[in-house]
């Protein structure tokens, strides 16, 4: 029972900041770029916009369109439920095993993608074919970096992983986990479409991805699928921080340790997004074609850490 | 009922197909046959249920008198628990199917020899599957083999391309038994037995069981479509009518791997052991080379067909991480492995028949299967679009189907064994979960690809846009959907059923540390735990606010339906503008372009007054089996110029047969007065 309540303390609380966090990382961006920028609470304003905007539905599109951002948004918050960001309780018969997030993932993947070919436009089905040939071919690097994790601690489940790193502080500093987590990073950065796989504040078709498969939508479709897409940036960033950075977490309903979880998991996501958006200041887009390339570096690494951790335990 | 019973039931309804094949008139041949071959199955279904229940065994004994004895056993019928479980896939499976083909069948598919070729089929693989010695093995597996080819010959009039399948299949699924036969004598020499329970007791070793074990493998592994030997199941899947397809990819493939099981679960271990790599390696690479074939063809069928191989080829995986890990003393891991095998080989046929049952109706509606000219499908096909798309998301392994259970709990097994016990696993099991990783991603794109190309978008091309409805006033028509419904039905009831299934399955291999969770889900004991319900009970949970706040929008602000999509500026965009499928693998196969080596030709023609203007641009891709092209294709070269050589040997004069025939005798004398 406790679990459930830490489980949707940690949903709201995640959902609440994560207009935040995309609206930090925008201003950065914006300051770093010489502009004003628009604010960083202007995420919350697009929303509220969205929500109150007449949803269009182009003629040949299906159920499809209706029901694609209702799938990953709600798949988003499953995963914002399951991963540690504030709370390491998990409920019993739902543990958040990282095998199970990670398909989780995929059916919003598979939503977008299914959007994508919807309308039977050139550009969604282009954004549809690049979306899920990386998709593709993350999964390799996903699912090495979570046998990484798993090795030393003999568990595949998140919170069993995040307490014991965070028990032994040894443990984070190995080879095989900082290479782990160094793979995951890439991981992150492909799954949710920023540079330099994807650019997400791109206003040109051909180089769209995420972008492309969403022209369709408008009002509170495209509400839902940015939000969507924005839960999948807390829940991913907040895995990797608290991978690395595994402090701060409550597993109890004392006030004082859910206040210090939730600051915590505030900073460490925004000053982690921040960064993100600073790197990604100096660093362009890498064409299509050379995304494999970086993938099967971080797979080595994933691979490395496998090995590592068999060799060095 | 019984196991004794069931195969009794078995063989009266055979017959009784084969009567009503021919007793009855043409209109209702259909239904009165395929009626009787849906009873096959379902009698198949309780055989199975009998066989994996009923301790101890009940054996059907067919005493066979061939004169002098030769040492051969009577024929033993007796499924056991595992034989059992394939008993049920190949019932379920034939009965769906059967229902189906009373809707779908026509032409020479309904014809007498078609429907008893059918039931044939359906006889063949269940004696297979609960054949408790050599012989009656063989006989079923023959019968199987020349039923199926009888019935991927439907279409050969109309499709030449059918009887270049049908030589392809006949050549490979003989050389399976020729291979089968003679692993099999080896054994049954050596073990002075034909039965397999005499087999196992034997425990043959040596350079005999070796090339024996040898033998076997390859046999099974053709039958079970794994590459290399996959290259009958391309060219005879999208050939064969639909229903046949079906049984054909979610049934008879999987016999394969119930051979392969027996073969280094029962008959010969010691003798597989050391070979556990080969086994691994095999399915390794079907799976991560039938995906990669199947995510860039754009023909739907052969899709479906070279994704069978890449399922079989993930549950032969999961045989030979059980093989390693079991090496390795790791057994409870081991076993883990091997209900992971079981569970993707159940998943399969489930999700496998209703795809190829869909790919039925597709092709029936427009008469297309490639995909480049299908779309928009979901207005006129609703119960074969959500049928094909629960279907397709099993195949892709999405939660909270069983094949997603049936991965994790592989990936389970592959992260639990002990990378740290040698450097063969420290090596084996993260490759494997890394081919296999990339297999679990390509499948995914693969299936998005097949059902967003069929259903969604708009239709690429006329036959596409004016479909045949989806029920007709024919007898049986509504056979068709509810074959699919029941299929899809059935996709679903196996994932939320997935615990007491995997409990099953542990037990079927004598394992107890598979239990079913307290909500009913799946948990492995000390591993961890994958509950359907409770999951889905999360989800609902989250669903419900996100539902009440679109309800409460949803009055607010109402949707407007425009008739135009985004075309970069406003023009009409045209569906020739469309990905299609073949442009929707485009960047796979620059990405794979070193494995798959695709031939492409690009032609333009400018126009005759301005040489600047192109008039037309032709753009031809080819992406063959290289397999076939490397190995296949020369092979068949040799074989033929090895076959005029010896054409020599026959030039029609008498007094030369007469020597033959004379040095025959004297070699035979000499063979037999050996010591």
């Amino acid at each position: 029972m406790i679990a459930t309540l830490l489980v949707v303390l940690q949903v709201v609380v995640a959902t609440a900041i994560t207009p935040l966090l995309i609206g930090v990382m925008r201003q950065v961006r914006a300051r770093l770029e010489g502009r004003i920028g628009s604010g960083v609470l202007q995420p919350y304003r697009d929303v509220r916009k969205l929500l109150a905007k007449e949803p269009l539905r182009a003629e040949g599109s299906s159920i499809i369109l209706v029901a694609a951002p209702l799938v990953l948004l709600v798949s988003s918050l499953l995963v914002v439920a399951l991963v540690p960001l504030v709370t390491t309780a998990n409920i019993p018969a739902v543990p958040n095993d990282l095998f199970v997030v990670v398909s989780i993932l995929l059916i919003g993947t598979v939503a977008l993608a299914l959007l994508g070919l919807d309308a039977g436009t050139a550009f969604g089905g282009m954004g549809s074919s690049r979306h899920m040939m990386i998709a593709a071919l993350v999964e390799p690097t996903v699912l090495m970096s979570v046998y990484a994790l798993s090795i030393p601690v003999g568990s595949s489940t998140l919170s069993k992983i995040v307490v014991a790193r965070g028990a032994d502080v040894t443990r984070v500093v190995t080879p095989a986990g900082l290479l782990a987590v160094v793979a995951l990073v890439v991981v992150v950065l492909a799954e949710t479409g920023r540079l330099p796989v994807d650019n997400p504040s791109t206003h040109l078709e051909l180089t769209m991805i995420h972008e492309s498969m969403i022209l369709e939508s408008a009002g509170r479709d495209l509400a839902w699928l940015e939000v969507g897409s924005w839960l999948r940036l807390t829940a991913l960033l907040g895995l990797v921080v608290n991978l690395a950075l595994p402090w701060g977490l409550a597993d109890s309903m004392q006030p004082l340790a859910l206040l210090v979880a939730v600051v915590t998991l505030g900073v460490k996501l925004l000053v982690a997004g921040g960064v993100i958006a600073a790197a990604e200041v100096f660093m362009a887009k890498v064409r299509l074609f050379k995304v494999p390339e970086l993938l099967a570096g971080s797979f080595v690494l994933a691979f490395l850490a496998v090995t590592a951790s068999y060799l060095a335990g | 009922m019984t196991a004794v019973g069931g195969l009794v039931t078995v063989l009266t309804l055979t017959a009784l197909a084969i009567l009503l094949a021919f007793a009855a008139p043409p209109r209702y041949r259909s239904v009165a046959s395929g009626g009787a071959s849906m009873g096959i199955g379902i009698a198949g279904v309780f055989t199975g249920i009998a066989g994996i229940t009923s301790v101890p065994q009940a054996v059907l004994v067919v005493p066979i008198a061939i004169p002098g004895g030769l040492g051969i056993d009577p024929l033993l019928l007796s499924p056991t628990p595992l034989g059992g479980v394939f008993c049920v896939v190949v019932g379920a499976v034939g009965a769906i199917a059967a229902l189906y083909g009373i809707g779908y069948a026509h032409g020479p598919a309904a014809s007498r020899t078609g429907w008893s070729a059918f039931a044939v089929f359906l006889l063949g693989m269940l004696i297979v599957a609960s054949a408790g010695d050599v012989v009656s093995f063989l006989l079923g597996w023959e019968t199987m083999a020349i039923a199926s080819t009888v019935l991927l010959l439907a279409d050969h009039a109309e499709r030449p391309a059918v009887r270049t399948a049908a030589v392809w299949y006949a050549v490979m699924t003989h050389l399976s038994f020729l291979s089968l036969a003679t692993g099999f004598a080896l054994v049954a020499s050596k073990a002075h037995s034909t039965t397999f329970t005499q087999i196992s007791a034997a425990q043959i070793t040596g350079p005999t069981g070796i090339a024996a074990f040898l033998l076997l493998l390859i046999g099974f592994a053709t039958k079970a479509g794994l590459v290399p030997l996959h290259v009958w199941l391309p060219r005879a899947h999208p050939e064969a009518p639909s229903h046949v397809s079906a049984v054909m990819s979610a049934a008879m493939v999987k016999l394969g791997v119930y051979g392969i099981i027996l073969l280094v679960g029962s008959w010969l271990p010691q003798v597989a052991r050391p070979f556990a790599i080969l086994v691994l390696a095999l399915g390794v690479l079907s799976g991560a080379y039938g995906i990669l074939q199947a995510s860039i063809t754009s023909d739907l069928k052969r899709l479906l067909a070279y994704s069978t191989t890449e399922n079989v080829g993930l549950a032969v995986t999961a045989v030979g991480v059980g093989m390693l890990l079991s090496n390795a003393g790791q057994d409870a891991v081991a076993t883990i492995a091997l209900v992971a095998a079981l569970l993707l080989v159940v998943s399969h046929a489930a999700f496998k028949t209703v795809l190829f049952l869909g790919a039925g109706t597709i092709l029936h509606a427009t008469g297309e299967r490639d995909l480049d000219r299908l779309g928009g499908l979901i207005r006129s096909h609703p119960v074969t679009t959500w049928t094909f798309g629960i279907a397709a998301m099993g195949a892709a392994a999405l939660p909270v189907t069983s094949g997603f259970a049936a991965e994790w709990t592989l990936l389970q097994a592959l992260v639990h064994g002990d990378g740290r016990a040698n450097t063969t696993l420290a090596l084996a099991l993260p490759v494997t979960l890394g081919l296999m990783a990339l297999t679990i991603g390509l499948g995914l794109l693969t299936f998005v690809k097949a059902f967003g190309m069929a259903f969604l978008a708009r239709p690429r091309s006329e036959a596409a846009a004016t479909p045949a409805p989806e029920f007709t006033s024919k007898p049986g028509s509504a056979a068709m959907g509810v074959a699919q419904a029941i299929g899809a039905l059935s996709v679903l009831a196996l994932g939320l059923a997935v615990g007491p299934l995997a409990t099953a399955f542990s037990s079927v291999l004598g394992y107890s540390g598979i239990i079913t969770s307290e909500l009913g889900g799946l948990r492995l004991v000390t591993i961890g735990v994958l509950d359907p319900y409770a999951l889905g009970l999360v989800a609902v949970g989250l669903a419900v606010p996100v539902a009440l706040l679109v309800l409460v929008l949803r009055r607010r602000v109402p949707r407007r339906e425009t008739d135009l999509a985004w075309g970069c500026g406003g023009v009409r965009t045209s569906p020739r503008m469309e990905y299609t499928a073949t442009s929707y693998a485009e960047p796979l196969v620059r990405v794979f372009g070193e494995a798959l080596r695709p031939t492409r030709s690009l032609e333009v023609s400018h126009h005759a007054e301005d040489h600047v203007l192109e008039h037309r641009v032709a753009f031809a891709q080819e992406v063959s089996d290289i397999v076939e092209d490397r190995w296949y294709a020369p092979a068949a070269v040799w074989l033929r110029v090895a076959g005029d050589q010896a054409r020599r040997v026959q030039n029609g004069s008498i007094h030369r047969y007469l020597a033959f025939s004379f040095a025959a005798l004297v070699l035979v004398l000499v063979v037999v007065t050996l010591p």
